[in-house]
C-alpha cells in the first residue's frame, strides 16, 4: 500500500460529491416508497451543497457558503411542505406506494 | 492527517449513502441519510465552512431528519414491498454508472491539476464573514428566503391539519 498522502486534491472532493449525487438519482429512480424518494432528493441536495463549498475554497470567497446556507433554508421549506403533502396523500389513499398514486396518468 | 480525515469521512458517507439506495425500511434510510448529513459536516470543517457546517448539523441533521422520522413513524410505513422488476432495473444502474462516468470525467478534465485541501488555508467560513455577506451583499435574497419559509409554514399547516367538517 502507498503512503497515503498528506492532503488530498480539490477534485476529489468533487468526486465524492458526483458519487452522492449519482447514488440520489439512483435512490429517486429505483425506490418505490415516497418518503425513501425524499430522502435521494435530500441527498441529491447534500451532495450540491458540498460541491458548492469545495468551489467555495478553491475561490477563496465565501459565496458559496452563502449558497449552501440559501440551499438548506430551501430544503427544509420543501422538507415541510413536501411531508405535509405525503400526510395528505397517505390519508386519502392509505398507501405509501408511488406507483399506486397515478390518478392523473391518462 | 487531512488525506486520512477525507478518506474516513468519504468512506462513511459513500457507504451510508448506498445503504439508503439499498434499504428497504424508510427507518433505515432515514438513519443512513443522518450519517450522511453528519460525514459531510466534518467534511465542510476540513474545507474550512464552520458556520456550514454547525448549520449542516443542527438544520439537517437536527431539524430536517427529525421531520422525516416523525412523518415515518406517524404514517407507521413498513417495509416496501418487492414489486415486479422492469427494464428501468436492468438498463438503470448501467445508465447511472455511465452518468457518474461524465461527471467524473468532466471534473477530471476541467480541473487537471486542481490544488490540494490544506485544512486552515481558507479561514473566511466563520460565522463573522457569513454574517457580513448575508446581511450586506445578499440581504434581499435573505429578506425573501424568510417570506418562503413563512410561505412554507402556512401550506404546510393547511396541508396537514385536520379536516373542520
Amino acid at each position: 500500500m502507498p503512503p497515503l498522502p498528506a492532503s488530498v486534491p480539490l477534485s476529489w472532493y468533487l468526486m465524492l460529491s458526483a458519487i452522492l449525487f449519482a447514488l440520489g438519482v439512483a435512490g429517486f429512480l429505483f425506490r418505490r416508497n415516497i418518503i425513501t424518494v425524499f430522502m435521494s432528493i435530500e441527498l441529491m441536495l447534500n451532495a450540491v451543497n458540498l460541491s458548492f463549498v469545495t468551489f467555495s475554497y478553491k475561490l477563496k470567497q465565501v459565496d458559496g457558503h452563502i449558497f449552501s446556507f440559501f440551499v438548506m433554508v430551501v430544503a427544509a421549506a420543501e422538507a415541510a411542505v413536501g411531508l405535509a403533502i405525503i400526510l395528505t396523500v397517505f390519508k386519502n389513499r392509505q398507501t405509501l406506494e408511488i406507483d399506486e398514486v397515478s390518478s392523473l396518468k391518462n | 492527517m487531512d488525506a486520512l480525515l477525507f478518506m474516513i469521512f468519504a468512506a462513511i458517507a459513500v457507504v451510508c449513502a448506498i445503504n439508503l439506495v439499498v434499504q428497504r425500511h424508510p427507518i433505515s434510510s432515514a438513519l443512513s441519510l443522518v450519517g450522511v448529513m453528519g460525514a459531510l459536516a466534518a467534511l465542510y470543517l476540513l474545507l474550512g465552512g464552520e458556520f456550514i457546517a454547525a448549520a449542516q448539523l443542527v438544520v439537517y441533521a437536527g431539524a430536517i431528519m427529525v421531520l422525516f422520522v416523525f412523518v415515518i413513524m406517524l404514517l407507521n410505513a413498513g417495509t416496501e414491498a418487492r414489486g415486479r422488476r422492469g427494464w428501468a432495473h436492468y438498463a438503470g444502474v448501467p445508465l447511472l454508472l455511465l452518468l457518474f462516468g461524465l461527471i467524473a470525467c468532466l471534473i477530471t478534465r476541467r480541473m487537471p491539476a486542481s490544488e490540494d485541501v490544506v485544512f486552515g488555508q481558507f479561514t473566511k467560513g466563520g460565522p463573522l464573514d457569513i454574517g457580513r455577506a448575508l446581511f450586506t451583499t445578499y440581504l434581499l435574497p435573505f429578506e425573501v428566503t424568510s417570506v418562503l419559509i413563512l410561505v412554507a409554514i402556512l401550506g404546510a399547516i393547511v396541508l396537514a391539519r385536520k379536516e373542520i367538517d
